[in-house]
């Protein structure tokens, strides 16, 4: 009954956090009517800086584009909906690829970032001091490791159990469902989604568990001094973090699109679309990565770079509904 | 890994340039396959004569693209350039290409199936329905045809192919388009190629290891891997109806059966060749270099090298698992690389 009626009164009374950055004045105007050289270089040079990026992601997307305008040429929109892939007859279609990278990444976040956001939780929130330092450092460990160091733990270790265990396991209490039916090689969509996973954990997690950090004191005070719970008080930061949060799980999103070496060795490398995850599949950075060295005629080799402006654009397009998440949201924060 | 392997190729590629300054120096790309041989010759040619040849093994592609590019002074490659690539080659160029084969290598088929240990005999057309996912179980009367002895059980076949483009996978489906109708019309050849069934391992090892892990699995290697690792693999029947076990000898007996109507540019695909001993799966590596040379201090020693590594060369070939090239190869190679010219004058 009491708690009811405070419970709005801690939602409220957040304390205000954004706008907090402060600009220099005159940003733009000083760069003419300069009385400073030392600020008019410094200026200059760091705008220099930014837009040296702008036009190296300008350039490379336009390098890729004349790269892969033999293939562009002949197959215009259909290297995105046919699903054949064949070097010999000069055919290439890119679907099941397409489909293979989004849905591996896909299911690796599905997975990946709840446990993230509780390792993050845990770190920032409930964890005494002598527990959270050496967790931290292990989580961080993780995201250090190189991908074929997990590409042949993959191999050798993550498969074998897929096989033996996982697979056959699923097969006889969810077989009903189209996901888990097949032939259990242990290789496939399944051994290929767990590995992402695991290696877009330690960045989801650190990087959430800093922005859980960076919600200031008083706001937990605030909310305790309130009578809150423990529970009700990281619900409230967890409110603060949450576009902070979805911009690491992006990030986590990117490194598990460009993923290739971890991915290629475990995941079948076979272009087709099942909805099976015990069978086999392929993604687009594994099939640069395989077959980019042999690719001998100018045609195969334009492919493979239309394949790499795909996976370019493709990372552009979630950077920026990422970007429009996190404004959206922050949007409705202030507004609110 | 490969990070580091650019670092340390710069390294090295930046100090050898500074202690090399007067030292001839020629530089190379190409296939992977024959990389050990081939940096295993530079060595014992640079401790012979001075002369240092640099080589990366950047891939049979990579190979092809960089010598019609005029980037590197020779190139390599396990699958021969097409006529179209020859051609456009020599119209960047302004010279000809040349293929000089250097070493023979093979194809093994390697198998998992339980309780069968060795001696698994396998035809050209019983291979080819199994890697079209024709022939699914391993006790199908086609494959007990060939291996009366042999209990083989009613275990499904798992097939593994090569999933980055590679030489072996050119000589293998090679190999099959010859053999089989149906293999030629539905996939045909190439370094990769749209397979109809399988699983895909990155390299020999990830082959390998998909075949080690996997019961009831087939799929392919290079012999120099199979006998490393000493893995199983099958018995080949070859054009004259027998079974035969891949080895160097075999290996070269099967260039020597195809040695007899061999072009005289010795681009040629030594796969079902004939003689009662040829191992079918069996193919040349090539060196690609420049009929003409402007430079006349490397073309001379490009000459030197190659009649050397017809010559002493050779002998370096089986302890690194790779089969030496037969005499009547060795006599044409010497044929061509005898007329290589510097600016137009010969130089032996």
């Amino acid at each position: 009954m009491i708690n009811s009626e405070i419970q709005p009164d801690i939602e409220n009374s957040r304390v205000e956090i954004n706008n907090t950055a402060v600009r220099p004045p005159g940003f733009f105007k000083k760069v003419f009517g300069t009385y400073n050289l030392g600020d008019f270089i410094f200026e200059r040079l760091t705008l220099l800086f930014a837009v040296l990026v702008f036009l190296l992601v300008i350039l490379m997307g336009y390098e890729m584009y004349v790269g892969s305008k033999i293939s562009i040429d002949k197959f215009g929109w259909s290297f995105l909906t046919n699903s054949v892939w064949d070097p010999v007859q000069e055919i290439y279609g890119a679907l099941p690829i397409i489909y293979g990278t989004i849905v591996s990444s896909f299911l690796a976040l599905v997975i990946s970032v709840p446990l993230s956001i509780g390792i993050a939780i845990f770190l920032s929130e409930v964890s005494p001091g002598w527990l959270e330092k050496p967790l931290s450092f292990l989580v961080e460990l993780l995201a250090g490791i190189p991908s074929v160091v997990y590409g042949l733990w993959g191999i050798f270790v993550l498969v074998p159990w897929i096989r033996t265990d996982v697979e056959p396991f699923l097969s006889e209490h969810l077989g009903f469902l189209p996901f888990f039916r097949g032939a259990p090689y242990g290789f496939g969509m399944l051994a290929a989604v767990l590995i992402l996973a695991i290696m877009i954990l330690p960045i989801v997690s650190s990087i959430s568990r800093d922005i859980l950090r960076s919600v200031p004191q008083s706001q937990r005070e605030a909310a305790l001094a309130l009578g809150a719970t423990r529970w009700q008080s990281t619900k409230i930061v967890l409110k603060d973090a949450k576009s902070g949060i979805l911009g690491a799980t992006m990030l986590g999103l990117g490194r598990a699109v460009g993923e290739t070496m971890a991915v290629t060795m475990v995941i079948g490398n076979r272009a087709v679309i099942s909805p099976s995850l015990f069978d086999p599949s392929y993604t687009m950075a594994s099939v640069i990565a395989n077959e980019f060295t042999e690719a001998t005629s100018e045609m195969y080799l334009s492919a493979l770079i239309q394949l790499a402006l795909v996976l370019f654009v493709l990372t552009i397009i979630i950077n920026a509904m990422a970007k429009l998440l996190v404004w959206s949201m922050e949007r409705k924060l202030g507004t609110r | 890994m490969k990070f580091q392997k650019i670092i340390s190729t710069l390294f090295l590629t930046v100090t050898f340039s500074m202690l090399a300054h007067a030292q001839l120096q020629l530089n190379g790309a190409g296939a992977t396959f024959p990389a050990v041989i081939y940096s295993k010759w530079f060595d014992e040619y640079k401790n012979a004569t001075g002369v240092q040849f640099n080589y990366q093994a950047i891939g049979s592609g990579g190979g092809i693209r960089q010598i019609s590019e005029g980037t590197v002074d020779f190139g390599a490659t396990d699958g021969p350039m097409t006529d179209q690539q020859l051609s456009e080659a020599k119209s960047k160029r302004g010279t000809e290409v040349l293929h000089i084969p250097t070493v023979m290598g093979a194809v093994v088929v390697c198998y998992n199936v339980p309780g069968i240990s060795k001696g698994l005999n396998l035809s050209g057309e019983v291979l080819a329905d199994i890697f079209l996912g024709k022939i699914i179980y391993w006790n199908d009367a086609k494959i007990k045809k060939d291996n009366p002895k042999l209990n083989l059980p009613n275990k499904a076949i798992v097939v593994t192919h090569r999933s980055d483009g590679s030489g072996t996978s050119f000589i293998f489906t090679d190999y099959l388009t010859k053999v089989s109708k149906n293999w030629s019309a539905k996939v045909g050849t190439g370094t990769s190629v749209n397979w109809p069934v399988g699983l895909g391992g990155k390299g020999n090892d990830g082959v390998a290891g998909l075949v080690k892990q996997t019961e009831g699995s087939i799929g392919y290697v290079e012999l120099a891997y199979a006998v490393k690792n000493k893995i199983l693999y099958a018995n080949m029947k070859n054009k004259a109806g027998n079974f035969v076990e891949a080895t160097f000898q075999s290996v070269s007996s099967a260039a020597e059966g195809a040695a007899k109507n061999m072009p005289a540019d010795l681009r040629v695909s030594i796969t079902d060749a004939a003689g009662k001993d040829s191992y079918p799966i069996s193919g040349f590596t090539w060196l690609l270099v420049y009929k003409n040379m402007k430079d006349e201090a490397k073309a001379k020693a490009m000459v030197n090298f190659l009649s050397w590594s017809m010559g002493k060369g050779q002998s370096f070939a089986t302890d690194l698992y790779y089969a030496p090239l037969p005499k009547a190869v060795v006599k044409m190679c010497e044929k061509n690389i005898n007329s290589i010219t510097a600016n137009g004058k010969k130089i032996k």
